[in-house]
């Protein structure tokens, strides 16, 4: 661009400008043709599995004819939107998805808390051995969590209920009784993903200049001050990214794991949408029907990412985009 | 971090610091460690309540049935297939789509960019999906738990962030200087570079490919497909589901039912052994990789 020069620029001029600028770009885009080819793949499959899915979402606003396709049936309207809004389900189902969401994200400081205190261990060689333990469980996968959770929480033989006999309690039915639910799921995940989730903000301890340290300690901070004055502003914008992108998350409520822990028992808690949709959809065969009350889902949530985004930059903390 | 001399105060918090978190690795390692003991003890004796730290009236019962078990072996086999194809097809992809996208000459990177990003905040849901699979007539088949899957935003987000980190700018422009095509600077000089992110990549993937269920769940009919983890669900959790609904038993069930117990126990050691073996090797990988992740949030 520099080799144009001219700072006064006359018509033809800037035409010529333009028509040099556009074929820079052609040769550009010609040089990298193979990038392109490389590419391609990628390119077919996001369009494939999630751009036509998107498109395919107007079956929400149809009556699914399994014989004539997506495209081809007729036009429903928001009459599904309106059936699952009277349905008798609807408000247990939107009640039990925040209920869970807004749990899950109170939880959201624990992994910070954790971190800030794990970066002020004395030990080296402790510290070590506290990530490598904690991240272990991160690896097990829902099916062996939630396996383990019925195991340990058996009301004939469970370990739990056995402490609890031996404290002089009665048992505890555990997965029967719904109140029980959201504790067991959230704080199942708590002991999955503590560790985990340090590793961000750990990686964003290291950056905190030693400096700032020595200035506080020279001014008599405790280590408590430091944490409180130096490390934590240092790592809040870490902070803020982490909870848009959890807010982003929020509605999906890890239901492959709701749904695991899910029995008649405890269902009028453990309903989410997601389980719904599922339900309803791929077992009822209800796929319009579904696919509404699935949309309805993403909206919410996208519509919570969006406000939470632009709150943060309102905050002058960073944000997604 | 601790630099000059430390207050009473800060001895204090040390201690507690300390306290606090070999709490929090017994609270860690104790259900593990009990899943292990318990899968060699008698039931009985789980049952009354008398294993607690050692293992009692040791019983290799539990793991002799597993090895008859021949539905979990299937599971294994077809998990460990799974899991081969499918890391394969993410690893081939996230690094060529990766790599084109943390070029910065690209004509139209940006909105690359953005047509990807865009897709983690909204998707089409489970139905529309589940009807495109149908349609590409994918439903029972391998194909439907490795395609659809194929590449995750975030691990193309780490990818083209490491490439971005790594090789630099001059390197390039000295390529194409002598006359290196993209093709070719891509096999000779990307890839050898390119060695940690790909190990990143195949065991970020190669633990969500073991670990997954729900894809199977929706996607798979015949049950001689099942992967590891729907044959543990049906192990693990469906029976034990059915014993919470009709908890009052009789005799005969009990014993039955202590057997089903121990089998329990040890398909969780089983099942969860690759993973939790190889982990404190690959530890490392795993955290640079969200480590790199969290470079460009």
């Amino acid at each position: 661009m520099g080799h144009q020069g001219g700072t006064v620029l006359q018509k033809d001029q800037a035409v010529t400008i333009k028509v040099k600028r556009r074929s820079a770009i052609i040769k550009k885009v010609v040089r990298n043709y193979d990038l392109y080819l490389l590419f391609l793949p990628t390119l077919v499959y996001f369009l494939v599995f999630h751009y036509y899915p998107m498109y395919g979402v107007q079956i929400a606003f149809k009556n699914f004819n399994p014989i004539q396709g997506i495209m081809g049936s007729s036009w429903a309207g928001f009459e599904h939107f309106e059936r699952f809004f009277n349905s008798y389900q609807f408000w247990a189902v939107l009640k039990n998805t925040f209920g869970l969401a807004v749990f899950e994200l109170a939880m959201f400081p624990i992994p910070i808390i954790m971190a800030l205190l794990l970066n002020q261990l004395v030990s080296s060689r402790f510290k070590r051995i506290v990530q490598t333990v904690t991240y272990a469980p991160h690896f097990i996968s829902v099916v062996v969590l939630v396996g383990m959770l019925y195991l340990f929480l058996s009301p004939r033989n469970g370990i739990i209920n056995q402490f609890i006999i031996l404290l002089g309690g009665e048992p505890i039915f555990f997965f029967g009784i719904p109140e029980w639910f959201k504790s067991l799921f959230v704080f199942s995940g708590v002991w999955q993903n503590l560790g985990w989730g340090m590793i961000i903000y750990l990686a964003a301890l290291t950056a905190v200049s030693p400096d700032l340290h020595e200035a506080a300690v020279v001014d008599g901070a405790s280590k408590l001050k430091r944490i409180w004055h130096v490390d934590l502003p240092s790592i809040l914008p870490t902070i803020s990214i982490m909870f848009i992108l959890n807010i982003g998350n929020l509605m999906g409520v890890g239901f492959e794991k709701v749904y695991l822990m899910q029995n008649s028992l405890n269902i009028s808690s453990s309903e989410v949408i997601q389980t719904y949709v599922y339900k309803t959809g791929l077992l009822g065969a209800q796929y319009s029907y579904a696919a509404a009350v699935g949309l309805f889902n993403s909206v919410i949530n996208f519509v919570f990412l969006i406000t939470f985004n632009k709150l943060a930059k309102k905050a002058g903390q960073s944000s997604l985009w | 971090m601790n630099i000059g001399s430390r207050s009473r105060g800060d001895k204090i918090f040390d201690i507690m610091n300390v306290v606090f978190f070999s709490l929090i690795l017994f609270i860690t390692i104790y259900p593990l460690y009990f899943m292990i003991i318990s899968s060699f003890s008698s039931p009985d004796s789980i049952n009354n309540g008398e294993v607690w730290f050692w293992p009692k009236d040791i019983t290799f019962e539990g793991y002799k049935m597993i090895f008859e078990h021949e539905k979990i072996w299937t599971g294994y086999k077809n998990s460990i297939i799974y899991t081969v194809v499918g890391t394969s097809i993410n690893v081939v992809l996230t690094i060529t789509g990766g790599y084109v996208l943390s070029r910065k000459d690209l004509v139209g990177n940006k909105i690359f960019m953005f047509f990807i990003v865009f897709t983690m905040f909204f998707n089409g849901g489970m139905i529309p999906n589940y009807l495109l699979v149908k349609d590409l007539g994918m439903l029972d088949t391998m194909w439907a738990l490795v395609i659809p899957n194929a590449i995750s935003v975030f691990n193309l987000i780490i990818v083209r962030t490491f490439f971005q980190s790594t090789i630099p700018n001059e390197l390039l422009e000295a390529g194409i200087v002598d006359g290196c095509s993209n093709w070719k600077f891509f096999l000779k000089i990307v890839l050898p570079l390119s060695r940690p992110i790909i190990a990143v990549m195949v065991l970020f993937s190669a633990v969500g490919h073991w670990n997954t269920y729900f894809s199977a769940l929706i996607y798979l009919r015949d049950a001689d497909l099942y992967p590891l983890q729907l044959v543990l669900r049906e192990v693990l959790i469906l029976t034990q589901a059915q014993e919470v609904m009709d908890s009052s038993l009789n005799g005969g069930l009990a014993e039955l039912q202590n057997i089903s117990q121990l089998i329990k126990y040890g398909v969780v050691i089983i099942a969860s052994l690759p993973v939790l073996i190889l982990y404190p090797f690959l530890q490392k990988h795993f955290v640079k990789g969200v480590m790199i992740g969290s470079i460009k949030g």
